[in-house]
This record gives C-alpha cells, structure tokens and sequence, in this order.
C-alpha cells in the first residue's frame, strides 16, 4: 500500500521464519503501539492480528524451509498503524479462497482456517498482494481510539 | 509448566489448566500432554481453564476444535472456562461456543468433588 502520508514512526524489522519469533513479532508491534497509549484491548487485537500474518508465514509460506520475514509498522497522522508482513515465500494463488473463513490447506496441523478472518476483524483495511512462487505481503491499517493526537505523544 | 491436568475419578472430569500464551508456537505443547490424559483416563467431560492464559490467537481456536472433536469421538464434552476478555474475544470470534460452553466461572463449582 503506497502512501504519500507523513510519517510520524517508522520501524521495519527483518527474522527468521521461525516459530519463536511469533513472539517476538507481537512482542515488537506492541512496544511500539504502547508508545501511544492506546487501550487494552486495541494493544491485544493488534497483536493477534500481527500474530496470525506472521504464522501465516511460517506455516504456510515457508512450509518446508527458513525464509526472512519483514515487518514494517508506520505510524501516520491521526493516530492510524500501519503494518506490513511480507514473505518470498510461497505465494497465494487464490486469495479469495485463502481469505474465506474456515478455509485452510494444513487441516491435519490444527490450524482452524481463521487468520486472514481474525486479521479482518480486528484492522479497518487488510489488502493481501501475492504472487505465486515470489511471495506474499499484507497490509494492515488501522485507527488507534487513543484520545491524544499522534503530535501530543511527543510531550 | 504451559499445561496441568487434575483427573477427578468419580465425575470422570479432566481438568487441564492451560498458560502462558497460545499461539503455533506453544499449541503442540500444550496438545500433546491434554490428548495423553484424555486418552489414559477416558474422562466424560475435559474442562480446559483458560485463567492464566495470557495471549491466544486461531492456533488456541485449533487446539479447541481438536479436544472437541476427541472428546465426541468418546462420547465426552468440553467446557472451556475463565478465559480473560481478549481470549474470550477470540473464541465467540470463531463460532466456539457452537461446539463447546464458555464458562466464566470458578473451577472448584464446576467440578464438584474434585481437591486440588
């Protein structure tokens, strides 16, 4: 998702597509989120948002090997998080069928088939762009309720 | 530890006390050791406390949907009990209560006889 917006934060980090790091990755989303004083909830939504792009990744993308996984979170102006998950993995070839609920092609793991449903949930935008054999990014946005204005946090 | 299992004999209840956070991570874990108990004990009702769990994401919804689908095949239920707001969020997110109830209640009314 290209934006000409300003950027008030901006942090983009780069792992292995290993299981631990699902952790990590909320860990990271949160420590900048919490920066501005959002709820508890938000904090929580955006963190299993965050946690379902990112296993998305490591399940599917690079089922059968390690790959890089890069995470870029921007905060714009009026508080809106920007964030973007983006593999070389795999890729999508039916986005449509991928995004439907309850739809998974690794049934026998246990995965419910709920992540891009809960990612919808808990963002205002989620856009999906892949390309068969080079990779996968989603994007997610969304408008933080915190009730000072994204200039405020600096005092 | 991420799971403890109490076995209450004479309600043929298994409690399994699940923590720390829930994610693809951690769900294997925490499967392995609940299915063992289901399995040894044969329990009638498997009551998964969600209390200290402090994250879960669609690999918890996984990890449910699975016990239930054990625990019918044996002719059993599950309850799924005192999962924090933001767990609990996720669960009726995912249709979970059309499978099992979800209890906001404390462990000691639920299963009766049972000392812990």
């Amino acid at each position: 998702m290209k934006t000409k917006e300003k950027i008030l934060n901006r942090v983009i980090l780069r792992f292995p597509s290993l299981s631990e790091n699902e952790r990590f990755a909320r860990l990271a989303v949160s420590g900048f989120v919490s920066a501005l004083d959002p709820a508890v909830d938000e904090i929580s939504e955006i963190k299993t948002a965050v946690s379902e792009a990112v296993t998305n990744c490591i399940v599917h993308a690079y089922r059968d090997r390690v790959g890089e996984i890069k995470m870029e979170v921007r905060l714009l102006e009026g508080c809106r998080l920007y964030i973007s998950i983006t593999d070389r993995g795999c890729g999508i070839s039916d986005i449509g069928k991928a995004r439907e609920p309850l739809f998974t092609t690794a049934p026998d793991e246990e995965r419910a088939g709920l992540g891009f449903a809960i990612m919808e949930s808990f963002t205002d935008t989620l856009r999906v762009r892949s390309s068969p054999g080079r990779g996968t990014t989603v994007t997610m946005l969304r408008t933080l309720r915190t009730k000072r204005t994204a200039h405020d946090t600096r005092s | 530890m991420p799971v403890t299992t109490f076995y209450d004999a004479e309600t043929r209840t298994l409690l399994a006390e699940l923590s720390g956070d829930i994610d693809h991570c951690t769900a294997k874990g925490l499967r392995m050791p609940v299915d063992e108990e289901i399995m040894r004990r044969l329990p009638l009702r498997l009551i998964l406390d969600f209390g200290d769990v402090s994250f879960m994401d669609s690999s918890g919804i996984g990890l449910i949907i699975g016990r239930c689908k054990l625990m019918t095949d044996l002719g059993g239920t599950v309850i799924a009990v005192n999962p924090q707001p933001e767990v609990r969020k996720i669960m009726e997110l995912a249709g979970v209560q059309r499978l099992c109830s979800i209890v906001r209640s404390e462990r000691r009314s639920l299963i009766g006889g049972l000392t812990i």
